[in-house]
């Protein structure tokens, strides 16, 4: 297995104060990778520097064998990584299928109806809804809608920023199946998670970080039997 | 109520027109740059210069030659976004507000050492009106200026729904950061904004120049009335925009109609505080305007 994406000791924040410190990780192709940890450890900030929303002080990232350090943030759809932000991540004023259709823009997909279609059939609620404005959706069907649009482009890393935040528990399963179902087709998928028990199920590595440092790695069964991550995130025994 | 209409409502949706066209440039570009830009009047003035000259050496009518005019106002537009709105593109956008104010001033002298401070007419001689089942009699100029603004109204909705260039404006108005995110090109959305903003302006200030004449402050005096009409119509919403102009420009017009008694209702020279009164009223009453634009 290649490493699709290499975050070696990145120090990164806002306005001149970092949030993440030195951290390394490295990501396989064709896996799920999950970064868990308590709340401010600086999860969303790692994923935002991978597409250059903040400021990095040290450290590279390297996705294959290009090195996207501080890259223009609209450069890195050609190249493949398409990200969705944890909120405002869709566009309210435009229909379902205009949503979809920016998806494109940036990186049109080979086959663009074929896209669509096989999107479509991964988010069937999505169907009936294309004319309606994105503002309209339920928090579910945006989440959903705001993962097609960045599956639209056919990218190979997918970057998902707490996916099940705020969803009620029938979408959280729902969101987690169709993580798996993405990565079968090819796709490589970084998440941040907030149900940490839940993503280490499905996750083929996860990344715990504490303070905005690396505080451990391994697969996700390893870690949901470790001790001192069971004590600390996954509130004690099941 | 023929006299009514010949009189009062035609001039009205002239009126209306001019405003519509320039709101639409202050809203799209409050949508996308997201600031006020005080320098779109003198954009106009730009474009209505830029037919004078043509005027002057092709012997055409003005709206024939309105491609120059266009063309000179959104060089100006581009130019000035290179060189004083880009650079300031990170900061807070007060900062871009308080350039455009020096924008307008800049074009406005220049507008005045290139072409000078005084009147200029566009054709000269009277043009004798259209009179329709030989009651209504319209300006040809009004007729004109209000077909083609619809013309443009519905072109630039088709545009903004169906084309690529329309859709990926209208994602970076609802979310900058997500449209970087999802790759667009904010840079190139930027620029067709300003071609857009500043060639509908231009038009507008041709309007206004043929209805009046042209001079350097042409522009400016319509500002304030193209800006209520932008936050009336919500700012973001281009078709809000057109709509706000119309209103603003049939609330002007029709308020120093004789409604009450033998005299006008507002004397004339008071009819731009009417739209003045509109704007104050809806920033304390409905900021995001009748069509639910963003708040200012």
């Amino acid at each position: 297995m290649s490493v699709v994406l290499s975050v070696a000791g990145l120090t990164a924040g806002y306005g001149g104060l970092p949030v993440i410190e030195n951290v390394t990780l490295d990501v396989e192709e064709r896996s799920v990778s999950v970064v868990i940890g308590p709340n401010g450890a600086g999860k969303s900030t790692l994923l935002k520097s991978v597409i250059a929303l903040t400021e990095i002080a040290a450290g590279s990232i390297r996705f294959g064998s290009v090195d996207i350090t501080g890259a223009e943030t609209s450069a890195l759809v050609p190249l493949g990584i398409c990200a969705v932000p944890q909120s405002r991540n869709v566009f309210p004023s435009l229909t379902v299928s205009e949503n979809l259709d920016i998806g494109t823009y940036a990186s049109p997909p080979r086959n663009r109806m074929e896209t669509e279609q096989r999107i479509l059939s991964l988010f069937p609620d999505l169907r009936d809804k294309l004319t309606q404005p994105a503002g309209e959706l339920s928090g579910g069907q945006r989440q959903m809608l705001a993962i097609g649009r960045a599956l639209m482009s056919d990218p190979k890393l997918l970057l998902l920023d707490e996916p099940t935040a705020g969803l009620s528990p029938a979408y959280l399963e729902k969101i987690f199946d169709l993580i798996l179902d993405i990565r079968a087709t090819g796709v490589t998928i970084v998440m941040v998670e907030q149900n940490a028990r839940q993503a280490l199920r499905i996750a083929d590595m996860a990344h715990v970080l504490v303070n905005g440092r690396n505080f451990i790695s391994g697969t996700g069964t390893k870690l949901l039997a470790n001790e001192a991550v069971r004590r600390s995130f996954l509130g004690g025994a099941e | 109520m023929i006299e009514f209409i010949n009189l009062y409502f035609i001039p009205a949706l002239t009126l209306g027109s001019i405003y519509a066209l320039g709101a639409v440039g202050i809203s799209m570009i409050f949508g996308i740059l997201r600031f006020a830009h005080f320098a779109h009047g003198d954009v106009m003035t730009v474009g209505a210069y830029g037919v004078l000259t043509a005027v002057w050496f092709i012997p055409l009518h003005p709206l024939l030659l309105m491609p120059f005019g266009a063309a000179l106002a959104v060089a100006a537009a581009l130019t000035v976004d290179r060189f004083f709105y880009k650079p300031l593109r990170k900061l807070p956008t007060i900062y871009t507000v308080i350039s455009s104010f020096g924008v307008a001033l800049i074009f406005r002298s220049l507008l005045q050492i290139f072409w000078g401070a005084g009147n200029e007419v566009y054709i000269r001689g009277i043009t004798k009106p259209l009179v329709l089942f030989d009651t209504f009699r319209i300006a040809a100029l009004h007729a004109e200026a209000i077909l083609l603004t619809l013309l443009i109204a519905v072109a630039l909705h088709y545009f903004l729904t169906r084309s690529r260039t329309g859709r990926a404006m209208r994602a970076v108005a609802d979310e900058p950061e997500l449209a970087a995110v999802a790759g667009l090109d904010t840079e190139k959305v930027i620029r067709a904004t300003w071609i857009i903003g500043a060639s509908l302006a231009a038009v507008a200030g041709v309007f206004a120049g043929m209805d009046t004449d042209v001079h350097p402050n042409l522009g400016w005096n319509l500002l304030l009335p193209m800006f209520a009409a932008a936050i009336l119509g919500g700012i973001g919403k281009p078709m809000g925009a057109i709509a706000g102009g119309y209103i603003i420009g049939l609330a002007e017009e029709l308020s120093t109609f004789n409604w009450i008694g033998d005299d006008a209702l507002v004397s004339p020279s008071y009819k731009t505080a009417v739209g003045f009164v509109i704007m104050v009223a809806l920033l304390i009453f409905r900021p995001q305007g009748l069509f639910r634009g963003r708040l200012l």
